[in-house]
């Protein structure tokens, strides 16, 4: 299954002060065992824009969607056996705990 | 489906085999066919009315040899009627879900060779509690699926509609499917970080049936579940002590309560109508135990009250001592709260009151009429009547239920009287 994590800020980071596992050994590891198969950090969030169309006009809004105070700063997209697995996967991320992160499996229209 | 009483002494016999075999069976088969078709509704549905059949056959064939079996076999030749005729855009899923049923024999469907030793009813469980889904709907499915507890009942007793309570155990389903929850029992390290959960879930269960609003029915079902779970992951201790902790407070049960309904408290229950063979399978149970968690220290705590011959025999140093683990092992407020009870007992009201002063210094015990009872009960064994009584009065103020809140009006005015 595909699963998309939502990478996020969070305004209560954990507070344990053992060192956090390095994002670079995180991405190699699951690159290596096939898992990630795509995965970007975005700009800051001041550097978003809203757009929506409502009949037919096109409206833009400086910011994200979203008013909260945690951001979406990066995105990991992850192939995994099943939701432990990717949980597993989320839970090793360095943001799971500067941040926290979101696991959504992609829609499955074939089943 | 006919009324067992006007049918005659042999239906109600039927009625009561299918009753007897549907409490075992049941999961069985609903975790056996989930584990080979992956469909929770279709599984559910089958084993439904399997025992539907067995209810409509039994009467006038008679109980078959193996009643489980043959509930089994009913459902998943159903499993495999409903497949086939199923639509045609599932068709690969469908082709492996009757491939796997038509392979098989019944004895394969529930124990397929190569497939790891857990039995499927604690797969069954190990998802119904697993932590992605909402706390109340573990609870609901748990009843649901694994004890074959009607959606209606299930409802009322967590004062819900029916369509409300059908829309959360729809929701739960759908995510164990849509998000790829696993049908299985961790391993591993994994599995002692999952298991607090799945017991939290039953003791959860039994405290619904245990407390005074709540629905009795769902205790004897929690005592179930806790079983199986002992008698099948026998390498934990856990699971062994939470069934005792539940035989334990279970075995007051016909105490509780006086003709009128009113609570009784524990000084005040009659020992002798406590069931003393709960408590004697329990004490066993926790003699067994290789290491104390948190269930068993509060099992032990009961079996302290359970097994002594009044209120005066209690033990409570040892009672203060098994509060102190557990309040070491597994700190809370509730729990700060007892062990201040249990040290005012065991080392006077002073120590008591002091512990309590701690347990509620964060503020994590306002509002909270059992802290403002404990309070009074000191304040009163202090000897302080008076005070007490405006204790008393204050937490019935606050009680969760009218049955509570007349039991501490009662205790504010035994508190006044004494101190006349």
């Amino acid at each position: 299954m595909k699963y998309m994590m939502f990478v996020c800020t969070d305004t209560e980071p954990d507070t344990d002060p053992t060192p956090e596992t390095d994002i670079d050994v995180w991405v190699d590891e699951n690159d290596a065992k096939g898992r990630r198969l795509q995965g970007m950090v975005l700009a800051p969030k001041a550097t978003a824009t809203t757009v929506r169309v409502r009949n037919g006009q096109t409206l833009i809004t400086d910011g994200p969607f979203a008013e909260t105070k945690e951001v979406i700063c990066g995105f990991d997209l992850i192939e995994c056996a099943d939701l432990d697995e990717a949980i597993e996967v989320a839970r090793t991320h360095p943001m799971a705990r500067g941040g926290r992160i979101e696991i959504r499996p992609l829609a499955d229209f074939e089943q | 489906m006919s009324d067992p009483h006007e049918a005659g002494p042999r239906a109600a016999g039927a009625a009561q085999a299918a009753a007897a075999a549907a409490g075992d069976a049941y999961p069985r088969i609903v975790a056996a066919l989930i584990r080979v078709t992956g469909d929770w509704t279709l599984a559910e549905d089958c084993a439904q009315e399997a025992l539907v059949t067995a209810l409509d056959r039994w009467p006038t064939d008679g109980v078959p040899a193996n009643p489980g079996g043959w509930l089994m076999t009913v459902a998943r030749n159903r499993a495999l009627d409903v497949l086939r005729r199923a639509a045609i855009e599932r068709r690969k899923l469908r082709d492996l879900a009757v491939q796997a049923l038509t392979a098989a024999t019944d004895d394969e469907v529930e124990r397929p060779p190569g497939v790891a030793v857990a039995d499927d009813r604690l797969r069954l469980i190990f998802t119904c509690c697993h932590p992605a889904l909402a706390l109340p709907a573990q609870v609901a499915l748990t009843l649901r699926v694994v004890c074959a507890v009607p959606t209606e009942r299930i409802a009322q007793a967590f004062l819900v509609s029916e369509s409300t309570m059908t829309r959360r155990l729809t929701r739960a389903k759908t995510k164990i499917s849509a998000a790829g929850i696993p049908f299985r029992v961790p391993s591993g390290d994994a599995l002692g970080e999952r298991l607090p959960g799945v017991l939290a879930v039953v003791y959860l269960l039994f405290t619904h049936g245990y407390n005074p609003d709540g629905e009795p029915a769902f205790a004897d079902e929690a005592i179930r579940l806790a079983r199986l779970l002992a008698s099948l992951m026998p390498d934990q201790d856990e699971p062994r002590a939470l069934l005792a902790l539940a035989l334990l407070q279970h075995s007051r049960r016909a105490t509780r309560r006086d003709a009128a309904g009113e609570l009784v408290p524990l000084d005040r229950q009659d020992r002798t109508r406590w069931d003393h063979a709960a408590i004697d399978e329990a004490v066993a149970l926790l003699a067994d135990l290789r290491q104390d968690g948190p269930y068993a220290w509060q099992a032990r705590i009961a079996a302290c009250h359970a097994t002594a011959r009044s209120v005066e025999a209690t033990d409570w140093r040892r009672i203060a001592t098994c509060y102190d683990r557990l309040a070491a092992l597994e700190p809370s407020p509730v729990v700060g709260l007892n062990r201040a009870v249990a040290h005012g007992y065991a080392h006077g009201p002073a120590s008591g009151l002091e512990l309590l002063a701690l347990a509620r210094a964060d503020g994590a015990l306002d509002g909270y009429p059992l802290a403002l009872a404990a309070e009074a009960d000191l304040t009163a064994r202090a000897g302080d009547g008076t005070r007490a009584a405006a204790l008393f009065r204050e937490a019935a103020a606050q009680a969760g239920s009218e049955v509570e809140r007349r039991a501490l009006l009662q205790r504010a005015a035994e508190a006044q009287s004494a101190s006349h």
